[in-house]
């Protein structure tokens, strides 16, 4: 509940950065994608820019004991790889390719007012139900194994 | 090819983007996945954040971006795609951010910060999946 607003202005700044940096334009998400054609490294600049900021509080974590509104911190404990993983970033990489959006600047560029984005975070949202379908029925008979 | 925007805009923003991701994991002790939080948005998640967490995050997201454009800058948004591309593409994304557990934000921001090797290999086998079918779409089809 405390943790609600440091949500909200987390996303806000999150938000903010995808549009400084152009991420939330498709064109130019497909432009750094198109390596064997007018190449352009603007992503990349983004992408590293990014990584360093997150590390600094990731490290900044790791000496703290808890959140300051949480009790604590949840960091994915899994190491091992395994086929649903590289499966469904390979799926997720097919569909980023194919028209420049990935979750984040779909949902930020919500606000422009062009319905591609609405239908695209709509049919992804339907992608996410059809997983939680197939997962579901594929966990419920192991559950008596 | 577009004009590229200013490289003080690409740094700031990827910063921005990253002390977001930042803030929120010292603040809340989440990671800051995209794709985790809107499952949990839309109630299809098992694991993840309080609901109010991760939907005060995901309203976050077009608020910021309508506050950067309007005070700051505004992106020349280009979207081509038709429409059924755009179903397809969504369906692919969204079933294989949850089959892979997380996206851009979560595997390659945060991921990457905090050197987990899942999200290295998620990371490097999602760009190297879309620079291939941007080639296969742009080059080989010729779309």
């Amino acid at each position: 509940m405390r943790a609600t607003v440091p949500a909200l202005i987390s996303g806000i700044l999150f938000g903010a950065g995808l549009t400084l940096s152009d991420m939330v334009n498709p064109a130019r998400v497909l432009g750094f994608l198109d390596i064997a054609g007018a190449w352009d490294p603007t992503l990349a600049f983004v992408m590293g820019s990014a990584v360093v900021a997150s590390t600094v509080g990731y490290v900044m974590s790791r000496r703290a004991r808890a959140p300051l509104f949480g009790s604590r911190f949840f960091i994915p404990e899994n190491r091992q790889l395994d086929r649903q993983l590289i499966g469904g970033a390979a799926l997720f990489g097919i569909g980023w390719g194919l028209v420049g959006f990935c979750p984040g600047p779909a949902v930020a560029g919500l606000i422009y007012g062009l319905w591609q984005p609405w239908l695209f975070v709509g049919s992804m949202i339907a992608g996410m139900g059809l997983h939680r379908v197939v997962a579901g029925a594929r966990l419920r008979p192991s559950a008596h194994a | 090819m577009l004009t590229p925007p200013p490289l003080e805009y690409a740094v700031s923003g990827g910063l921005l983007i990253g002390a977001a991701a930042a803030l929120l994991l010292l603040l809340t002790g989440r990671i800051a996945g995209m794709s985790g939080m809107l499952a949990t948005v839309v109630r299809i998640a098992d694991a993840g954040p309080p609901w109010r967490l991760a939907t005060a995050f995901v309203l976050g997201l077009p608020l910021g971006t309508f506050l950067a454009s309007t005070f700051v800058r505004r992106p020349d948004v280009l979207i081509t795609s038709s429409v059924p591309l755009l179903i397809v593409a969504g369906l692919l994304v969204g079933f294989g951010t949850r089959l892979g557990n997380g996206c851009t934000s979560g595997h390659g921001v945060c991921g990457i910060g905090r050197l987990s090797f899942r999200s290295i290999a998620a990371t490097l086998t999602f760009m190297a999946m879309a620079a291939a079918t941007v080639f296969v779409t742009r080059h080989v089809l010729g779309a």
